[in-house]
């Protein structure tokens, strides 16, 4: 029998050129312009630099790094925002998107205008998203001050100026998001589902939620892996959401996050490359053990 | 059908004889009454937009956002659509989006195809090298990526500014590099679904390789690149970031980020705003509605079968 993949001998030298092409293409497209761009920050993270002439680069060693862990007011409130944006992330919206999956999974009717209306907020373009809560949080004449005072509560609060309450009101507009998101990752899953193993389960006595939890969930480990990071990588790169409902000028107080802080050194006038590029390999650091955790998991099966 | 289960289906006429399920109890109402109430909440934001782009500024300004309408029209629109040169940067949008879609998808078609069928030593390093590449945070690579756009140099008829920087070129290139990674994944998952008898033969009866992978393998992954199709242009055209930082000009800018100026530049009329809002949100729609049939079925994660 003939070994189940082909071998590389077996080709001839068109075969070989058309491949080498369209995998080279590629190749080198990614590694100039992601990975070559991800060492250069490492780099740059340990110089000083103003961003105009490349003679002004002066390495600094790790002075980057001890200035923003001790001497960088808003580092620690941005990771602490992070984390947050994280834990809430990871416990309502991502379960609920699993949850609202499961019921969809049900050979049911509307199924699809269900999921059209869920995924919907996902469809739309950030700068849509941005300006629809924006008409909701207004504090004058926003739906939700509206709304509160027509139930008697006289509450003029703005929502998205008040640095107690604007990163409460930003991760509810990303939870509206998120939940889609995850809900339709997790049906494709679920439609991939061996039916046969769920009929099994339910002849041997198995009600649905046994069967979810004790047949399905743990068959679907892939998928949820894929969940998990999904979940962890937009929590930690949440960017676009936050600029546009903070008005597009950069981290405001009570919505610090890493990406904003990046975005602050590196990006306009202000110029402080190195220090942005020591942000963003901190950054890079933490984004890796998601990135590796994920990796081992999903490819470990093949490496034989 | 091997359960002998027959009960319910005899007394009731069964309206769906081709379903080879066993036979289960319909108590879906709660199931019903839960995802209505969800959806019905998750669309209340965005008609709250739409109601709002309905009505004239007068009506509202006197009446306050919270009030019956005395006047619906679709002004708003047709005065955003007038005075922000919206048309134009419409096109912008299409200028990146279709290449930049097209280019990912077809790019990571053919690394799937190759970590899939062929059995070189790289493959796995290669699926992880892409993997991995999309999901570094894009504020990781921008400094660099702006200096390097700023050395390439392009010919004239591809840039005005003949550089790599504040060109669509730049911006189209960024995003098939960025995006491949998903899609190599997703696509090598479900390529892993195509028996290897069906290459194998076309390899026995002397089928170049590239017809294998054009006439054969592409064919197979429809349902693949309508999800993926769907996402990508999703998240390409929405994207501001690349545009943001890798685009000087206002005016060359894809119509997400250029709705930023819209604001500032007129009085801050937001049902003008939601209207201009609601008409950038058209194009992934219409992507969205086309390809939804095959969506979830094409987008291939891992399977729960191995």
């Amino acid at each position: 029998m003939p070994p189940a993949t082909s071998s590389p001998s077996r080709l001839g030298r068109g075969d070989r050129l058309f491949l080498a092409l369209v995998v080279g293409v590629p190749l080198l497209a990614l590694l100039a312009l992601v990975w070559l761009p991800a060492l250069a920050s490492i780099a740059l993270s340990f110089t000083t630099w103003d961003g105009i002439e490349l003679s002004g680069i002066h390495g600094t060693g790790f002075e980057n790094y001890t200035q923003i862990l001790t001497n960088y007011p808003p580092f620690w409130p941005a990771v602490g925002h992070n984390v947050l944006w994280l834990l809430f992330t990871a416990l309502l919206p991502t379960p609920f998107g699993v949850f609202l999956a499961y019921h969809l999974d049900h050979r049911i009717r509307f199924t699809r205008f269900y999921q059209t209306a869920i995924f919907l907020p996902m469809v739309l373009s950030l700068a849509v998203v941005g300006f629809i809560w924006e008409i909701i949080y207004d504090p004058d004449t926003g739906l939700l001050n509206s709304l509160l005072d027509a139930a008697g509560s006289s509450g003029h609060i703005d929502w998205l100026g008040d640095p107690d309450l604007n990163l409460w009101a930003v991760l509810v507009a990303s939870a509206w998001r998120h939940t889609g998101y995850i809900m339709i990752l997790y049906l494709a899953g679920l439609k991939s589902f061996d039916p046969s193993l769920k009929e099994a389960a339910a002849l041997d006595g198995a009600n649905g939620r046994q069967t979810f939890f004790r047949v399905v969930l743990p068959a679907l480990k892939p998928v949820n892996v894929i969940i998990v990071v999904v979940t962890v990588m937009e929590s930690l790169r949440a960017f676009d959401i936050v600029y546009v409902l903070g008005g597009g000028t950069g981290s405001k107080p009570g919505m610090e996050l890493l990406s904003l802080l990046i975005t602050d050194n590196i990006v306009g006038e202000s110029g402080h490359i190195g220090y942005g590029s020591a942000l963003a390999v901190l950054l890079l650091l933490v984004s890796l053990a998601a990135i590796g955790a994920f990796l081992v998991q999903t490819f470990r099966k093949e490496d034989a | 059908m091997r359960t002998t289960t027959p009960r319910p289906e005899t007394r009731l006429p069964a309206r769906r004889p081709s379903a080879p399920r066993p036979a289960r109890p319909r108590r879906d109402t709660g199931r019903h009454l839960l995802l209505a109430t969800v959806s019905a909440a998750w669309l209340v934001p965005l008609l709250w937009a739409v109601y709002t782009s309905l009505r004239p500024y007068g009506d509202t300004a006197a009446h306050g956002y919270f009030s019956w309408p005395r006047e619906v029209s679709l002004a708003n629109f047709t005065d955003a659509w007038s005075q922000s040169g919206m048309p134009h940067f419409f096109f912008n949008s299409l200028l990146i989006t279709v290449p930049a879609v097209l280019g990912t998808l077809l790019f990571s078609a053919a690394v799937a195809f190759f970590v899939t069928r062929f059995d070189f030593r790289l493959n796995l390093a290669l699926l992880m090298l892409f993997t991995a590449g999309n999901l570094l945070p894009a504020q990781v690579l921008i400094t660099p990526l702006y200096r390097l756009y700023l050395l390439v140099p392009l010919p004239w008829w591809m840039s005005d500014s003949l550089l790599l920087y504040n060109s669509a070129w730049g911006i189209i290139a960024i995003h098939i590099a960025y995006q491949c990674g998903f899609c190599t994944f997703v696509l090598s998952n479900y390529m892993k679904t195509i028996p290897k008898e069906i290459t194998e033969a076309a390899l026995v009866d002397g089928a170049p390789v590239w017809r294998q992978f054009l006439q054969i393998v592409l064919p197979l992954c429809r349902p693949a690149f309508a999800a993926l199709a769907t996402l990508e242009s999703i998240w390409i055209y929405n994207d501001f970031f690349w545009p943001l930082t890798l685009i000087e000009t206002g005016d060359k800018r894809p119509v997400t980020s250029a709705l930023a100026n819209l604001q500032g530049a007129y009085f801050t009329n937001p049902n003008l705003i939601a209207a201009g809002a609601l008409m950038t949100a058209v194009p992934t729609l219409l992507v969205y509605f086309a390809l939804q049939r095959q969506f979830v079925s094409g987008l291939t994660l891992g399977s729960g079968k191995g």
